[in-house]
């Protein structure tokens, strides 16, 4: 086929295209993954049963704050890393920001308090279950999001990869923050943290394989 | 013929032809991958002086990935960087598959080449689309042959081969899909 009659081929009946296809698809794929997910936690976890106590504590607003604040600036950077040709800018920092933050508050606790009482402040009484219960959680918005990634057009693949499993990542410790009963920031910068990494860094190998096009 | 000059002018009115594609205006899309395919064509010429055999190829590879993905370009960013970055991406898949065979020196980071020059003489392919297309399963082959080959519409393409309307479409949009992912396994 010569190249005049590709041209002629594509352009002949091109039908309109949705404007926001690209936003649609990733709010399809987190609803469904992030709704798979919720199940999964409530059947095989189920919600911290003190959650009516939990909420009117501010350290639970300021790990679901940690939290989003990652979802929103992977997020982001899933976004900008689906469409050819769109930088990241400023979205590092935003991604880091939130890390920084909770770190800073760690300091402080950890600071401040009994030596002998430091470790329960980093390990609490869950840091052997929790990056793995959020890496499972994770799981249904991994798929989802890499579904969402594959009919788009990245062109970094391991990066895009990367920002694709960290999504998936914070939502899945966003759904894992209902059931947790943990709460303080030593413990949610070092093992939520991990948690969340483990889907990125798989998203970071899985990429340049999966999101070919 | 080949003809430099690079110009916001150039640009903006590529990206108001694709717009005009975008919102369904075939005309105006038809000449907008016209006008892009010379401008591939010189910007793959040139860096692939040592494979000249492959530009043809991968014009068209490019051509139906910028297609395929049409979707992905936002009105408010450069026409140049969503074309670069496509363009830059097969280029680079390319290369990685004959890395072993020869290496590429020159440099791919030059977005703003991307619409600078122009070639209209299109070479032989060598891949033949239409052979791979023949390749493809009815419900994905029918719809791209009758809608954009014999130029019937979606409407009368259901009636012809017993397919919904949606399928028609859908059929369209995977098909090129699919005759885009067999270039890429045929390398």
């Amino acid at each position: 086929m010569r190249t005049d009659d590709l041209v002629k081929l594509l352009a002949t009946g091109a039908e309109p295209v949705e404007r926001h296809a690209v936003g649609h698809r990733y709010a399809i794929a987190i609803t469904l993954g992030m709704g798979a997910s919720a199940l999964l936690m409530l059947n095989l976890l189920g919600l911290r049963p003190d959650l009516a106590v939990a909420v009117r504590l501010a350290m639970f607003w300021v790990k679901l704050g940690f939290v989003a604040g990652l979802a929103w600036a992977s997020l982001l950077a899933t976004l900008r890393l689906s469409r050819p040709g769109v930088r990241l800018k400023w979205v590092p920092v935003a991604l880091v920001a939130p890390v920084l933050v909770i770190w800073a508050i760690a300091g402080v606790a950890l600071a401040g308090a009994d030596p002998t009482l430091r470790p329960a402040l980093i390990f609490g009484a869950t840091w052997k279950s929790c990056p793995w219960l959020i890496a499972m959680l994770s799981i249904p918005v991994f798929f989802a999001a890499f579904w969402a990634m594959h009919g788009l057009a990245p062109t970094r693949l391991a990066l895009a990869g990367a920002a694709a499993g960290l999504l998936s990542g914070t939502v899945g410790a966003l759904v894992y923050s209902l059931h947790c009963p943990e709460l303080d920031a030593p413990f949610l910068g070092t093992w939520y943290l991990l948690g969340m990494l483990i889907p990125a860094l798989t998203g970071l190998a899985l990429g340049p394989r999966l999101l070919r096009w | 013929m080949t003809k430099k000059g690079p110009s916001n002018f150039d640009e903006e009115r590529l990206a108001q032809l694709l717009l005009g594609g975008l919102d369904g205006d075939a005309l105006a899309y038809h000449a907008f991958l016209k006008e892009l395919s010379a401008r591939l064509r010189a910007f793959f010429r040139k860096r692939l002086s040592r494979l000249p055999d492959e530009v043809e190829d991968l014009v068209q590879e490019a051509l139906l990935a910028i297609h395929n993905q049409r979707r992905t370009y936002d009105a408010s960013l450069p026409l140049t960087a969503w074309v670069h970055a496509i363009a830059k991406y097969k280029l680079v898949d390319l290369m990685r598959r004959r890395a072993a065979k020869e290496g590429l020196t020159d440099p791919l980071d030059d977005a703003a080449e991307i619409l600078a020059g122009s070639d209209s003489e299109a070479t032989e392919a060598r891949r033949d689309l239409d052979k791979l297309l023949e390749q493809l399963p009815d419900r994905l082959r029918l719809p791209i042959v009758k809608t954009k080959l014999e130029g019937l519409t979606v409407a009368e393409t259901a009636r012809a081969t017993g397919m919904s309307e949606s399928a028609v479409k859908v059929g369209v949009h995977r098909g090129l899909k699919a005759l885009a992912a067999l270039i890429r396994d045929e390398r």
